[in-house]
């Protein structure tokens, strides 16, 4: 049934405040990922310590605008499914990286460090 | 049959529907589960990366291999690409074949841009000694990069189907599903490259 | 030049890989291949090819892709249970200087085959063809979501299971045990074509899992009878829809998994190897992100068949639906809490370890309340032991001593004893047994009357049922016992005489199971042979509670004339006491999908791409993947899926059900 052709497209593109999204969202995306290159490319900031949270907080910010602006994630469409199924799997993204490298992490500061191995980060 | 009477209500009890019921269609839906599982994919590329990240064994590292400037080239490309395609909806919405097809066109020439341009840096990276097989770092770096890459050639593949379809089927019900499906895909694919000019680029330059 | 021209033609493919040189798989091999002449022949002879290819290879009806998926599961299941035995047979006589029938690279073989063909072919068809044929009917859907996809899925599962049938006969596979742990998964240590089956059956019947997946939860959100709200589904459809939402997140893992692995024996990389900087404990990790939350996905739906069983043959309602809910939500989202467990004696240290054996035990809190949902549903309950309240019963006094033993092994301390120990073969066995099969069992002779419109014979259901019960605690008591004694896993071989009688009394344990698997070929067998004694005319045969019981045994291609609405949880029990009327006139026609050979053609051609991957075979290798491009993409040229049932022909099949209303009200 799903084939059938009659039906209207999925609800999910509330289609007039979406222009107006897309273009916020277009300008804020630009921004987002200039500041980041600018900041690791030209030096401006003599302490790299900070540029890392920082880039990595823009990365999460454009991330959300992608996701509101671009693919017009909200609470109503589909009755709320789409939200449901996208913070689950958020979670579940979080679950497996986090999880995985503080699992390693421990595995590879209790085991004997192999030459070469992921520990070995020494040359390079 | 007490239950009967306790149970009874002021109107008649509807047991079934009447007409045939059209319900929507369960096709964006079911296409936004698909790319929540291909997140998870790319999740655990993402911790495969992340495990191994510092796994140089004595090849090069992230300073000597990544061309920042390149890097952020494709990254245009790619932004632009998205931009493009929001082009696309308005017109789409409006069953506007014409405009549709074009900046699906140019959506399309952008990803190949970025498609060429990542070719071009892993063939540079493999003429210089750093492989895929030179060491765990470069080997998560590849199928990570790689596999996003593959999606975008996918990607293309499908403009190129529309770009027919639309031309023989118009806009009807079912292209305007298949669009917006691709438009989903394509923005997801290019919230992915977040993740990777953010993790493995820029702070593997810095770290 | 003949050598490199045989080389780029057939790959490693050569004469040596075919087992003319091993009496036992050449004796297989011709067993199989005169059978499978045999069912060709009669196929043929019957003029029957038109029928299966019309009526069910290319179907997209959800009920006959269901049957279909039940077919391979049992098919499969028959595989897998011989390796069983042979397994057994051989540690029973494999003591002191007897070095048994079986040398260690084939034994290796088996046991890899063994964990996989249940896992992967048996457990996994079985509770997705459930799913695909009751759920839709439980909430009054015509279809799934994406029938299509139905078909495509169950096909590229089938393909994942010829391509490990075919290792039996052509090369080898696996030796690395049922999950293949890298490093020894690794090209430099399994050079053969073992790993490579065994990577590609799995990652094409994996894509064909998350395809199914994905399918089940757009149907069960977006399809449900109108009045159906979430609280008043089923609860079979609610483990359905939290067993495939686990299903959907943890195959991703799986499949990057086996991608990374793929990547280091074909390109040469180092994601899993001991040079260059590989993290073999990685893959590990990877594998049980996807191994933990898997026992769940096959659990959940047995756990949801025990739920209707029980609700049905005591005629009661469910006792605490609610709280089954939310233990089967708290338990999919725990699910993905706990995988560490697994390797505890890794290394990770004790804040890892502690934090993942906590886990792990507070899982076993809404197992537990489950439990008791069951009991008390009984608890004054008018019930009928039919054969599959039989195994509702088994279930619990069985199960309840694996989670109990899961317990034990969730503390790190004790896992450190009993890692790789028999005692945790036995576990598992325990819970897979003894939670998923038995489940399995009660749900197939509880729906197999819908699905045929006969019930299986009884008689021979006991038979199988006592078998299944009293050989599963013959062969895995003594297995518990010698493991805590400290005995490990995968091995073809003992020392100390002094453990054989337990290898023994497992191997008659074995034996029995094996009258139990008979035992439900008979009640098939038997049930057809009495099928007019046996029929159930009513639809209703067992006063069920649930939607799927209104319609008719078996079920038009239609499922429901008319659009069922819902006002209770139990909404046929509701229709039945509230004098619900079906409607002989005033239907309508019907829109349903076309069927498609796409499917079959794209798992056929995924097939010879594993094949020729699998023996270096290039040249073919890129002739089926550009065949499998093109036929996907031609796919998508076809824009006349669908087709209208005349409201005429809808009006004479609802003629032909003897009885107006469901004779059980």
């Amino acid at each position: 049934m799903s084939t059938s052709s009659h039906h209207a497209v999925a609800s999910h593109s509330a289609s007039h405040g979406s222009r107006a999204a897309y273009r916020a969202g277009s300008i804020l995306s630009i921004v987002l990922t200039a500041i980041p290159f600018l900041l690791v490319m030209t030096n401006v900031l003599p302490d790299r310590g900070i540029i890392a949270p920082m880039i990595f907080a823009l990365g999460f910010i454009q991330i959300v605008v992608h996701v509101l602006c671009f693919l017009h994630l909200d609470t109503r469409s589909e009755g709320g499914w789409t939200l449901l199924a996208f913070l689950f799997t958020t979670i579940i993204v979080v679950l497996t990286i986090a999880g995985s490298i503080w699992v390693m992490y421990h595995l590879n500061a209790n085991m004997m460090p192999m030459p070469g191995g992921p520990m070995d980060g020494s040359v390079h | 049959m007490t239950q009967h009477v306790t149970i009874a209500r002021e109107e008649p009890v509807i047991w079934h529907l009447a007409e045939e019921e059209h319900p929507a269609s369960p096709t964006g839906l079911g296409f936004w589960i698909y790319l929540m599982s291909d997140a998870l994919i790319f999740a655990s590329l993402f911790a495969m990366f992340g495990v191994v990240s510092t796994a140089f064994a004595g090849g090069p590292g992230p300073r000597q291999i990544f061309d920042l400037p390149l890097v952020a080239l494709n990254t245009a490309f790619l932004l632009a690409s998205s931009i493009t395609f929001g082009q696309a909806i308005p017109h789409m919405e409006a069953g506007r074949v014409g405009p549709t097809r074009f900046w699906l066109a140019i959506t399309g020439l952008l990803g190949a841009a970025f498609v060429g341009v990542e070719l071009y840096e892993f063939s540079h990276m493999i003429a210089e000694g750093a492989g895929p097989d030179r060491s765990a770092f470069l080997s998560s770096f590849f199928a990570l990069v790689g596999t996003h890459g593959a999606h975008v050639t996918v990607g293309l593949i499908w403009i190129a189907t529309l770009l027919i379809q639309l031309g023989s089927q118009g806009l009807s019900e079912a292209m305007k599903r298949r669009v917006m499906c691709l438009s989903m895909f394509w923005h997801f694919l290019d919230i992915i490259w977040i993740g990777v000019f953010t993790f493995v680029y820029l702070y593997g330059v810095i770290r | 030049m003949t050598d490199t021209l045989a080389k780029t033609v057939f790959g490693r493919l050569s004469w040596e890989s075919l087992p003319f040189h091993e009496p036992i798989l050449l004796g297989t091999f011709i067993v199989v291949v005169l059978l499978g002449l045999g069912v060709v022949g009669a196929v043929t002879r019957f003029g029957l090819w038109g029928y299966l290819w019309k009526e069910w290879f290319t179907s997209v009806d959800h009920k006959k892709i269901g049957i279909m998926y039940i077919i391979l599961g049992i098919i499969m299941l028959l595989r897998g249970f011989a390796d069983a035995l042979m397994m057994r047979l051989q540690q029973a006589i494999a003591f002191g200087s007897n070095p048994g029938y079986l040398p260690p690279s084939h034994y290796d073989q088996i046991f890899t085959a063994h964990g996989t063909i249940m896992i992967f072919f048996v457990a996994i068809p079985l509770v997705v063809g459930l799913i695909n044929f009751v759920m839709p009917l439980q909430i009054g859907a015509r279809d799934v979501a994406f029938p299509f996809l139905n078909n495509l899925s169950f096909w590229l599962t089938v393909s994942g299971a010829v391509l490990t049938m075919i290792s039996l006969f052509v090369g080898e596979f696996a030796r690395t045990g049922w999950l293949s742990y890298a490093p020894l998964a690794e090209l430099a240590y399994s050079p053969d074509t073992g790993v490579d089956y065994y990577l590609w059956s799995l990652q094409i019947a994996g894509v064909g899992t998350t395809l199914s997946a994905i399918n089940m939860v757009a149907t069960i959100v977006k399809m449900r009878a109108p009045g159906m709200t979430m609280m008043k589904m089923p609860v079979f459809t609610w483990t359905a829809l939290c067993s495939n939402v686990l299903a959907i997140a943890i195959f991703p893992a799986l499949t990057a998994a086996f991608f990374l692995l793929m990547l280091d024996r074909y390109v040469g990389t180092h994601f899993f190897t001991n040079e260059l900087g590989g993290a073999p404990m990685m893959y590990w990790n990877m594998v049980w992100i996807w191994g933990h939350p898997e026992v769940y996905v096959l659990i959940l739906p047995a756990f949801g068949i025990y739920s209707e069983i029980t609700s049905t043959f005591t005629g009661k309602r469910l006792f605490g639906y609610n709280s089954m809910v939310y233990a089967t939500v708290v338990i999919t989202i725990l699910s993905y809490l706990v995988w560490l467990h697994h390797f505890f004696t890794m290394g990770a240290g004790p804040s890892v370890n502690s934090f993942f054996g906590i886990a792990t035990m507070v899982i076993a809190i809404p197992t537990g309340a489950k439990v008791f949902n069951w009991l008390f549903t009984m608890y004054k309950g008018d019930i009928r032991y039919d054969v599959p309240m039989m195994w509702v019963v088994a279930f619990m006094i069985t199960f309840v001593v694996g989670g109990m033993t899961g317990v034990l092994l969730a503390i790190p301390p004790a896992d450190f004893v009993l890692h790789n120990s028999l005692f945790l073969v036995a576990h598992f066995h325990n819970t897979i047994i003894g939670g998923v099969v038995f489940g399995l069992f009660a749900g197939m002779v509880y729906w197999f009357p819908k699905a045929f419109g006969f019930k299986l014979d009884p008689w021979w259901g006991k038979v199988g049922f006592w078998g299944w019960v009293i050989g599963y605690w013959l062969a895995w008591t003594p297995i518990y016992i010698v493991g805590l004694m400290g005995n490990t896993r995968r091995v073809n071989h003992f020392d100390d005489p002094s453990i054989q009688p337990y290898f023994i009394v497992a191997l008659i344990g074995a034996v029995v199971i094996l009258i139990g698997v008979l035992g439900f070929v008979m009640s098939i067998v038997m049930g057809f042979v009495k099928r007019k004694q046996l029929a159930d005319t009513t639809g209703d045969p067992w006063n069920g509670r649930t939607l799927e019981w209104s319609t008719s045994s078996p079920p038009p291609a239609y499922n429901f004339a008319v659009t069922p609405v819902v006002h209770d949880l139990d909404a046929w029990h509701d229709m039945k006491t509230r004098g619900y009327r079906r409607p002989a006139s005033g239907f309508k026609p019907i829109h349903m999908p076309k069927n498609t050979a796409a499917g079959i053609i794209l798992a056929g051609l995924a097939t010879v791409l594993g094949f020729a991957m699998i023996w270096y075979i290039w040249w073919l290798a890129a002739l089926a993947f550009a065949g499998l491009l093109v036929t996907a993409i031609g796919h998508t040229f076809n824009f006349k899926r669908d087709y209208y049932i005349p409201q005429d022909e809808v009006a004479r099949t609802e003629a032909k059900r003897p009885l107006p209303l469901g004779a059980g009200a």
